[in-house]
């Protein structure tokens, strides 16, 4: 029997496990193969939605989903803590006594957050990175009369590069309709030379940043926040005061991941970027926000990278070599991207290609929603 | 060449923008005033940027060498 071990029910893990069943189908079905997936809560939850709850309305309720309904049913799954992942006996244990042996391990544990990382995060700046805190940050926009909305970086690298820009943006149109845009100030910090990473989304973003009225900060490292003069403080010496301060929390790879040894003390493991094995291990894959590979973390690029992992796994189990194409990673991301007053535009773009942003337009931004609610039905069964 | 007594070096070789410059801000944090900080980076951009950064942040740009494939970048924390 070939264990195939996934461990975590995130975009990547349902998506890689779905995908090595369907092409494992018949060793599965003779008892020589098994594909479980273990989860801490058995939900799947939607992250990309987090935002449109702060943002759209959308209730935290329509962002989750039973794992177990998204996966097919020759997929095993186990609900439970990961305490430990041990590559020398390739056995994971799991924080109620169970021990699961693997052949094949796919490590799709996510990213958390660590907002605690910033003293006084929780009392004085808002995120979206939770259905919680979204929540928070809704409330807090609906008590908002006027004033300094600083949005910052409290930590690279983190999910979803584009959402800071998009909420700012989002929040700007928000404030326009609602009759508050002249009493008040935006700024958006970038910790980097530019308003964004990828320098042509950078050239598309800067001027709409400008026509719009944000004023951009650049090389703005969050690193204090000064609760008595609520001012936020960079790393390069720079304070701006705000009213309303909204922070993408500092982010690190899974607690498990570190503690195994199997990544450094950021959590994000060192993973080959073509084949996606965790270095020094052909056993061992890493998909989604869990690797170091650079680029988005993002449901997104966990989409684009299952199908390859899955070939390399199947191959293994059937004792073949991988597809040539399908068994190659190619960096290959796409997401839609917010700009406000009902317009978006589309970031696609692999490791030898940078996006090509088209001109911003109601149909990305139509496509984004339809994208999201969908997705329960396409990406994590793999019919797109 | 430098005569200044490098004091920790950061092999962000193969590292694409901005890893370079996130790699150098924590060794800044972590590092303390008068630490001369060596970066090695193969990523075009943080040429740039790094020395941006540098007098922004307000320390001290001791070198900036082509290597054999690689650039290095030498900072001194200054604060």
């Amino acid at each position: 029997m070939r264990e195939i071990l996934v461990l975590g029910g995130g975009v990547g893990g349902t998506l890689v496990a779905n995908l090595v069943g369907r092409k494992l189908k018949a060793e599965i079905a003779a008892g020589r193969a098994r594909v479980r997936v273990v989860d801490e809560t058995g939900d799947h939850v939607y992250q990309p939605g987090f935002m449109y709850i702060a943002m759209g309305g959308e209730p935290a309720s329509s962002l989750v989903r039973p794992e177990r309904s998204l996966l097919d049913a020759r997929i095993e799954l186990v609900v439970g803590r990961i305490e430990r992942i041990d590559p020398a006996a390739k056995v994971v244990r799991l924080a109620d006594g169970q021990e699961l042996a693997w052949d094949e391990l796919v490590v799709a544990t996510g990213a958390r957050i660590l907002p605690e990382a910033i003293p006084h995060f929780a009392t004085e700046a808002h995120h979206f990175y939770s259905a919680e805190g979204a929540a928070r940050l809704r409330q807090a926009l609906d008590a908002f009369t006027g004033g300094r909305i600083v949005v910052g970086i409290a930590g690279m690298p983190y999910k979803c590069p584009p959402a800071p820009l998009e909420v700012t943006f989002l929040i700007e149109a928000e404030l326009r309709e609602r009759g508050l845009r002249d009493g008040t100030e935006i700024h958006y910090c970038s910790p980097i030379g530019r308003a964004f990473t990828i320098e042509s989304v950078s050239e598309m973003a800067t001027p709409i940043l400008a026509e719009k009225g944000v004023e951009l900060h650049t090389f703005f490292n969050v690193e204090a926040i000064d609760p008595e003069r609520k001012v936020v403080q960079s790393l390069e010496g720079e304070e701006l005061p705000y009213d309303l301060l909204i922070l993408v929390p500092p982010h690190k790879g899974a607690r498990v991941v570190i503690e195994s040894g199997l990544a450094p003390a950021a959590g994000w493991l060192p993973t080959d970027p073509q084949t996606l094995n965790v270095r020094g291990r052909d056993d061992i894959w890493a998909i989604g926000d869990a690797t170091d590979l650079p680029l988005s973390k993002a449901g997104s690029t966990a989409h684009f990278e299952a199908p390859v992992v899955a070939e390399r796994i199947a191959a293994r189990v059937l004792g073949r070599e991988p597809a040539a194409k399908e068994g190659v990673y190619t960096g290959k991301v796409m997401c839609f991207f917010e700009i406000g007053d009902g317009k978006g535009t589309l970031l696609r773009f692999d490791y030898d290609h940078p996006p090509q942003p088209p001109k911003p337009n109601r149909v990305w931004h139509l496509g984004k929603i339809v994208f999201n609610k969908t997705y329960w039905h396409t990406v994590p069964r793999g019919r797109i | 060449m430098t005569t200044t007594t490098i004091t920790r070096v950061v092999d962000a070789r193969g590292s694409y923008c901005p890893g370079p410059l996130m790699e150098l801000i924590r060794a800044i944090r972590e590092g303390a005033v008068g630490d001369v900080i060596s970066v090695y980076s193969t990523d075009k951009g943080s040429k740039v940027d790094i020395p941006k950064w540098i007098e922004k942040a307000g320390h001290r740009l001791v070198a900036l060498e082509d290597r054999d494939g690689y650039d290095e970048i030498v900072v001194e924390k200054l604060r």
